[in-house]
């Protein structure tokens, strides 16, 4: 490893730290910045709502006021915060008293991250190669005729696709089920009718954010597959007489492809706020049906832990887009 | 106004004026037309709960028929078309302005000022909107289509601010800057005389995709329950369609046309800043 792969590692790093330091800090200003204390509020507006009655509001109130030292100076509440976070503890939920916020993350992210991580990589693929594609000479009229079709399809929000969708394949041909992550009467076991039953589920959302982004993909490969394929060296490799296929993929795509990776640092965020959405339209058991039922439920340590584990998890995400980066681009990794 | 005229239309010959930019500008000013002109066909009082006959669908007494509560979906389109339409294009104001000061003064007086704004932005530009916005709406007792669109410009000023900086820096190499230094020009009328004016292609082209972003995120949040419920906007639309499970109930016509209209407004607005694009840097123009 040379140093300047090392310091660019460094920075990366820092900025990871940097972004789950601010998110943190937001996320413990901002319910303070408003009048009134966050339990409190959170508690009268659970009770004037309804949300849930099975808990001892005031029990649980004082537990919350010994426990967070709510008349503490503020930076004192900062810094037991932070030792809270790292002992992984982040509350417990006020609606399912007494299961711990931890826990339920726990048992909705595999499901969320699964879900964006194939749909985001399906769609980064088959619109990365569709736009060379159509940046090629020889594109036919065929895959031309798509391009407007993507425009549309990357300018709708996608959790608006998802309700679309579920109208179709759901309810009007009932190929497949409208909601849920997996059948309710299903036993979980490592077999191949769960499995089935899992992909059968996430066929649809992942399909949302499937078509919602693929366009975009597609249309940034497109102008940078362009703008490669104008270079002197492909002129060079046609007049060696490289054989067309080898100058698409070996000299035209992966010089493109960077542009598309650091793309795709920038737009996770943004695929992340719409997953979430689409989550919530197909009732998927992951991070963001926890966190639409927490809203809805005025769940208040719930609402925090799931932003907070969105946010931290995206950067970790946009850390590991950063270290793919010097294996695509050799003038890093010297 | 002839001289205006004039040089549209030799702007349209020479293909600055892209078809795509016409159709886009056509696109949203129909929308803005429905808004403004729709309440005057229509009753208001039948987009109120109860008003009309429950649950009917598109036919001869209500033309996009009537959702659950008793109200007519087309009175409820034409009325809460220009709230959504308003909340996007304040918040939409507010970033760019917000965005414009901050890329002006980081590219301008450089040094700390710069690394304070430019960490914040890096940082807030890779969280996702959605979560941090849940946080502050979420703490928001009252909320109107007003504070909906504060909330919302308050993420929506990082891409202005970077676009603007990156601007600045490249500008301020220019030579016609050096000219007015030394004709005596102080920092802040060389901001606003010379740099400013070279800047209003990218604050326009940023307040298109800020406009469009914000909508987005003031639907997002809606359709999640947190926008203020009483008024009646497309995303409250959504989010009351799927409280009632319109979806898989089967009326389409209670989530279909919001959805019709939203996809045309992103539409409208996609193809504008595509055309502008191709307005503001003529090397485009030509391919």
């Amino acid at each position: 490893m040379s140093r300047e792969l090392a310091r660019y590692l460094a920075t990366r790093f820092g900025q990871l730290l940097l972004i789950v330091f601010v998110a943190v800090s937001i996320n413990f200003i901002i319910p303070r910045l408003l009048p009134g204390d966050p339990v409190q509020t959170a508690l009268a507006r659970l009770q004037a709502t309804g949300g849930a009655q099975n808990v001892d509001i005031q029990a649980v109130s004082a537990a919350y006021r010994a426990k967070y030292g709510l008349d503490a100076p503020i930076l004192e509440q900062y810094i037991n915060y932070w030792f809270d976070l790292f002992r992984l503890d982040l509350g417990v939920s006020f609606a399912n008293f007494p299961e711990k916020v931890s826990t339920m993350i726990g048992n909705a992210l595999p499901w969320s991250v699964t879900l964006l991580a194939v749909a985001t990589l399906i769609a980064f693929a088959t619109g990365s190669l569709l736009g060379a594609r159509l940046a090629w000479p020889t594109a036919g009229r065929g895959i031309k005729a798509f391009v407007p079709l993507m425009m549309i399809l990357t300018s709708i929000p996608f959790y608006l696709l998802a309700i679309i969708l579920i109208y179709f394949f759901a309810v009007v041909l009932k190929w497949f089920p409208p909601a849920g992550g997996v059948d309710t009467t299903r036993i979980m076991r490592l077999d191949w009718a769960t499995t089935e039953d899992i992909l059968r589920h996430a066929f649809l959302p992942c399909l949302a954010i499937v078509l919602g982004n693929v366009g975009f993909w597609a249309l940034g490969m497109r102008s940078q597959m362009v703008s490669v394929l104008g270079e002197d060296y492909i002129t060079f490799a046609e007049a060696k007489g490289l054989p067309p296929r080898r100058i698409f993929v070996w000299y035209g795509m992966r010089n493109a492809l960077l542009a598309q990776v650091t793309a795709l640092a920038l737009s996770l965020g943004s695929v992340v706020s719409g997953a979430v959405l689409v989550e919530v339209i197909f009732n998927y058991p992951g991070l963001g049906s926890l966190l639409y039922v927490a809203i809805r439920g005025q769940d208040y340590f719930v609402i925090q832990g799931v932003v907070l584990m969105l946010i931290v998890s995206l950067a970790v995400l946009l850390f590991l887009v950063d270290l793919i980066y010097p294996l695509l681009d050799p003038r890093i990794r010297r | 106004m002839t001289h205006f005229f004039a040089s549209l239309r030799r702007n349209y010959e020479q293909g600055r004026i892209s078809g795509v930019l016409l159709l886009g500008l056509a696109i949203l000013l129909a929308i803005v037309l429905f808004g403004l002109i729709g309440p005057l066909f229509v009753d208001a009082t039948n987009a109120q709960v109860g008003a009309v006959r429950p649950r009917k669908p598109p036919g001869a007494d209500y033309f996009l028929g009537t959702d659950s509560q008793g109200r007519d979906m087309w009175t409820l389109l034409i009325y809460a078309t220009p709230n959504t339409l308003k909340m996007g294009l304040i918040a939409g104001f507010i970033g760019v302005g917000v965005g414009t000061v901050l890329g002006l003064v980081a590219g301008q007086f450089g040094g700390w000022i710069d690394a304070i704004i430019r960490v914040i932005s890096d940082a807030l530009l890779t969280v996702p909107a959605i979560a941090i916005l849940v946080i502050i709406a979420g703490n928001i007792d009252r909320m109107s289509t007003w504070v909906m669109a504060l909330v919302v410009a308050s993420l929506g000023w990082m891409f202005t601010t970077r676009t603007v900086r990156a601007q600045v820096l490249t500008i301020r190499e220019k030579s016609y800057i050096e000219v007015a230094r030394v004709n005596g020009e102080g920092p802040w009328e060389i901001l606003f005389t010379e740099v400013m004016p070279n800047l209003m292609p990218y604050i326009v082209a940023s307040f298109v995709g800020t406009v469009s972003g914000s909508i987005l995120a003031v639907i997002g949040l809606e359709a999640l329950g947190l926008g203020a419920l009483e008024e009646m906007t497309l995303g409250n639309t959504i989010y009351w369609s799927q409280q009632s499970a319109a979806v898989l109930r089967g009326y389409w016509w209670w989530w279909g046309p919001p959805i019709v209209v939203i996809a045309l407004i992103f539409i409208g607005l996609f193809l504008t800043s595509v055309g502008f694009d191709r307005f503001a840097n003529p090397k485009l123009a030509r391919r």
